[in-house]
């Protein structure tokens, strides 16, 4: 049994089928890169997965949790099943060690020590421990997409997915935040994530995923994929000849 | 509760409803009408206009605007004659929802003109126009576009806040729910039925002016 | 006939005006917290919820707080039970500031981004504790200028309590005005004295909607 099973998924808003069809399989520790044009459905699919959007067909399954549409089914899976954001959706109103602490209390009931405990070692992990009392605006966009990153770590998720997590940050920022995101995978993470960053997912990446109008176009090992692209549309899209 | 619903009164009472209805149609047309005029003038005055006007106008607006309707109607009808001012009770009502309104809209309106792009002045200024050819042209109509909806809903909220105008006498809705309960003591179903009336009349109000706002600004380049 | 100076008018205008006050404060207290029900109902995850809270809200909003006042009066007697006007005049106040401060909050909220519900939604919260960890503690900052402004409508919406006979500060300047016949100075007097308590209440409420707008743009 993998440890994502996504089958047969399919998501409509309204007339407008965004998903047709999806199967994906993860395995535990894989890192998959999934790549496609705008508008063919990247994010649907991981907001899926995560339970932040209702699939019209098929199923999901993380590490047995089903995604069903009630709140104790979801919160079996969102405990599994980490999201990061293009916009960080830091909590503005509390500190960065009170966003890492939150929901550590107030859905797993875990103590308020045991938590900060937890959060001095995430922010540690991602670089950020100095900042513990900072609050989200006095830092810059790639300290605050790390502090999400503890934030998810924090709950002990068995996967994490990634929604373009570097597409809101300047340049020069883009660096730290995925050489965190490097470091989780050395570790055996299981990400998804939806990235523009090639690079990174030929050198990172177990199977990049491309997806085309609503469908896994073609999924295979970064090598296959960039260097021997097999659809005319993914040899546009990478824009080979 | 063993108390019977009755509604027979209303065969024989209706004309003074309709009456009623079309008092307070009318101390909302005029008081919409001449309010929003007056609001666009203090409005210009407070945001524009020359610097002795302004505290003045300030002062106007946020007495009105501290103040309960009720009591500036009871001292426009029942105060101002000592100063030799004698008026009608429909005219002490429009005078009152005028004045009440001009204060209303003006802040709204106020709103709207400074929200305006500083570049809207000065593409202004750049053509030769004046500050007040400026305001006319160039600001106002934006602005007001801007605003129509609070202004909307500011003209409902004083429609309905006129229903206090029956306390001078003056012969609108609620005054002949008044009427109608102490002729046929049915309290209760004479104001439920004025309430609903009054519900009624708020929607369309409502939908009145959100035509008459389309109308006004037909594709018009918003905010 | 006994003369009246302006401090026998005063005075009598002044300590009507604690009523005014207490009716004030209670209004804006029980309204505060049926608005609360009310709010939680409005983006309840239950349509009927929602759509029972909206039409509320219409009601109190579409029609004048004086009916609401009449049938609050009129209706509560038809239970067989002597309403006195304090009751009424407080029971229809409190309903009718819910729908204000409700749709008030109601905003509010809504002008929370969308990333703070999904954020909290993926750590594994629920809606309760999504609104009482996240929304809420950041709604609340911004709710606050509008719902100072809004205490300035509960009192001068008191006023109208006078209508069904509650002895606040309106009533007390029709009683007096028939006393001295001095319209002019009563009306007067009360205008201010209504100044006095509005006027703080809307000049805090936009201070702290500037000081609120610039610590947005600091951001
Ligand atoms: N909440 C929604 N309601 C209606 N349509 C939606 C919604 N969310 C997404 N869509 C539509 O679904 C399609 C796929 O959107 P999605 O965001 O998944 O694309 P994407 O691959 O992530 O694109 P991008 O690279 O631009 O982020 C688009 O056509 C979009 O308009
Ligand atoms: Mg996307």
């Amino acid at each position: 049994m993998s440890l994502i099973e996504i089958t047969e998924v399919r998501k409509s808003f309204g007339p407008n089928e965004v998903l047709k069809g999806i199967n994906l399989d993860v395995e535990p520790g894989e890192v998959i890169a999934i790549i496609g044009k705008s508008g063919s459905g990247k994010s649907t699919l991981l907001r899926c997965i995560n339970g932040l959007e209702m699939i019209s067909g098929g199923s999901i399954s993380v590490a047995g949790a089903q995604l069903l549409d009630d709140q104790l089914h979801l919160k079996t899976l969102r405990l599994k099943v980490g999201m990061i954001f293009q916009q960080f959706n830091l909590f503005p109103h509390l500190t960065v060690g009170g966003n890492v602490i939150l929901s550590q209390t107030v859905v797993k009931k875990t103590a308020a020590k045991t938590a900060e405990a937890m959060a001095r070692k995430m922010l540690d992990r991602v670089g950020l421990g100095h900042k513990f009392d900072a609050y989200p605006d006095e830092l810059s966009g790639g300290q605050q997409q790390r502090v999400a990153i503890a934030r998810a770590l924090a709950m002990e998720p068995i996967a994490l997915l990634c929604d373009e997590i570097t597409s809101a940050l300047d340049p020069e920022l883009v660096a730290e935040v995925l050489a965190v995101v490097r470091e989780l995978a050395a570790e055996g993470m299981t990400l998804l994530m939806v990235t523009h960053e090639m690079k990174f997912a030929r050198d990172v990446c177990s199977r990049v995923v491309f997806m085309h109008q609503g469908r896994v176009h073609e999924i295979g090992p970064p090598g296959e994929v960039f260097s021997n692209p097999q659809t005319p549309e993914l040899k546009q899209f990478l824009g080979v000849h | 509760m063993s108390y019977h619903f009755e509604f027979n009164w209303l065969a024989q009472y209706y004309p003074e409803i309709v009456k009623g209805i079309g008092i307070t149609l009318q101390l909302i047309l005029i008081g919409a009408v001449l309010g929003i005029a007056l609001g666009i003038a203090c409005a210009w005055a407070r945001a524009l206009g020359p610097a002795w006007l302004k505290p003045i106008v300030a002062t106007y607006v946020e007495l009105i605007r501290n103040t309960p309707f009720l009591i500036q109607l009871f001292f426009i009808f029942f105060g101002l004659p000592s100063l030799g001012l004698q008026l009608g009770e429909l005219q002490a009502a429009n005078i009152a929802m005028v004045v009440n309104l001009g204060a209303y809209s003006c802040e709204i309106i106020r709103a709207g003109i400074q929200s305006t792009a500083k570049g809207q002045f000065e593409a202004g200024a750049s053509l030769a126009m004046t500050p007040f050819e400026t305001f006319r042209h160039v600001v106002l109509v934006p602005s007001l576009q801007r605003i129509w909806p609070a202004l909307s809903s500011q003209v409902v909220i004083v429609m309905l806040g006129s229903s206090v105008v029956s306390q001078i006498a003056a012969e609108d809705l609620t005054f002949a729910a008044n009427f109608i309960q102490s002729r046929t003591f049915r309290a209760f179903e004479a104001y439920m039925v004025s309430t609903a009336i009054y519900l009624i009349l708020a929607i369309l109000l409502r939908q009145a002016l959100a035509v008459i706002g389309s109308f006004i600004f037909p594709r018009r380049a918003a905010r | 006939m006994t003369e009246f100076t302006l401090w026998d008018i005063l005075r009598n205008l002044l300590l009507a005006t604690r009523w005014t006050i207490v009716l004030s404060l209670v209004s804006f207290v029980g309204g505060g917290a049926v608005g609360l029900l009310l709010l939680f109902a409005r983006i309840s995850a239950r349509k009927a919820v929602r759509v029972f809270a909206r039409c509320y809200i219409e009601l109190f909003q579409g029609t004048p707080l004086l009916m609401q006042l009449f049938i609050a009066f009129f209706g509560l007697g038809l239970f067989g039970i002597a309403v006195p006007a304090w009751l009424a005049a407080g029971v229809a106040l409190i309903l009718w500031a819910a729908s204000f401060l409700a749709e008030i909050w109601r905003g509010c909220v809504e002008a929370i981004a969308k990333g703070q519900w999904e954020a909290s939604a993926s750590l594994g919260m629920g809606r309760l504790q999504q609104m009482r960890y996240v929304i809420l503690p950041q709604a609340m900052r911004i709710a606050i200028p509008p719902t100072v402004g809004f205490s300035v409508q509960v009192i001068k919406g008191t006023a109208l309590t006078s209508i069904i006979g509650f002895v606040e500060l309106s009533k007390a300047g029709t009683v007096v005005t028939n006393a001295t016949f001095q319209p002019f100075t009563v009306y007067g007097l009360v205008a201010l004295i209504y100044f006095a308590l509005c006027w703080p209440l809307s000049k805090s409420s936009q201070i702290l909607e500037r000081k609120l707008n610039v610590a947005h743009r600091n951001h």
